[in-house]
């Protein structure tokens, strides 16, 4: 079974690569490699696969995978600008891949063992843009 | 590491639901509305999910204006502010359900697919075209891209 927990956050972030010319990073990133950045309202979907407890009836306690997401994701990605406030995004370009990958490790290493792993994490950049981790994607 | 990218376009257009194949009182009977003689319009929504590495300099597994231009000129450009019947062509002998629509879509995009090469294997995932608010549809393209001399119906490659 799966189950799939919601939440929001708000931040800037600039697509652009130190020593390309503003040329190659247009034709790479387009607008999103305007030189002072901009914004988005992420949505995130966590997903997570397991068996619901027979006495409890749950795969997951809500409650915690909340904190779980306030504490590792939320916290120090809400209203902050990726680049400059949020490691690793110093070094790595905060595309909505990247963000996707990062929210990921971030995850697998805050929840709970427990009867739910994690199946998938989608980040929502835009109402139009996507990117979607899966198990598949990191188990290499 | 890998990621599925999912691109959403969206795009007008008219259709009317009606086969040759049967009399005017069946098709009226099968299609409904859907069958009246001059057509109606919907917004479609059109969801592209390519899947491949994550570039490690750039952070992307496909450029989204590289994407974006591709989708516009295999599909958009097509069937924008058309009339599907007669304005796309196989939809002149096929129901332009959006069964068909989303079928043909994927054919579309895989066609002249630019996106997979000998380091990258950036492959098209998944097309789904979403009607209206009530109703989608959707191909899940189970293998991977592969470069096609003859390229086999979309039945033989896709699974719905």
């Amino acid at each position: 079974m799966f189950i799939t927990r919601k939440a929001e956050f708000s931040a800037s972030h600039l697509c652009r690569i130190e020593g390309w010319t503003d040329e190659k990073n247009q034709q790479t990133y387009g607008i999103a490699s305007n030189p002072h950045g901009h914004g988005h309202n992420y949505v995130l979907e966590v997903t997570l696969e397991g068996e619901p407890d027979p006495v409890t009836g749950m795969v997951v306690d809500l409650k915690e995978l909340k904190e779980v997401l306030e504490k590792e994701i939320l916290a120090p990605m809400d209203h902050r600008f990726l680049n400059y406030e949020v490691p690793p995004f110093n070094r790595v370009v905060p595309t909505a891949e990247n963000i996707a990958l990062e929210i990921w490790k971030r995850l697998e290493h805050g929840l709970p063992p427990g009867r739910g792993r994690l199946h998938r994490v989608r980040l929502y950049e835009t109402p139009d843009l996507y990117v979607d981790i899966g198990q598949e994607d990191v188990a290499r | 590491m890998t990621a599925s990218v999912t691109r959403v376009y969206r795009f007008s257009a008219s259709h009317r639901l009606h086969t040759a194949a049967l009399s005017e009182s069946e098709n009226a009977r099968i299609f409904g509305k859907c069958n009246n003689p001059y057509g109606h319009g919907h917004n479609y929504e059109l969801s592209v999910t390519v899947h491949g590495p994550i570039d490690p300099q750039t952070g992307l597994v496909v450029p989204p204006a590289g994407l974006d231009s591709y989708v516009e000129d295999r599909v958009l450009r097509r069937f924008s502010n058309r009339n599907i019947n007669k304005d796309v062509a196989p939809f002149a002998t096929l129901v332009p359900t959006t069964e068909n629509l989303t079928t043909v879509i994927a054919d579309l995009l895989r066609a002249e697919w630019p996106f997979a090469s000998d380091s990258s294997s950036v492959t098209l995932r998944r097309v789904h075209v979403q009607e209206t608010p009530r109703n989608g549809f959707e191909f899940i393209l189970e293998r991977p891209h592969v470069p096609e001399l003859n390229p086999a119906p979309a039945s033989g490659l896709l699974k719905r």
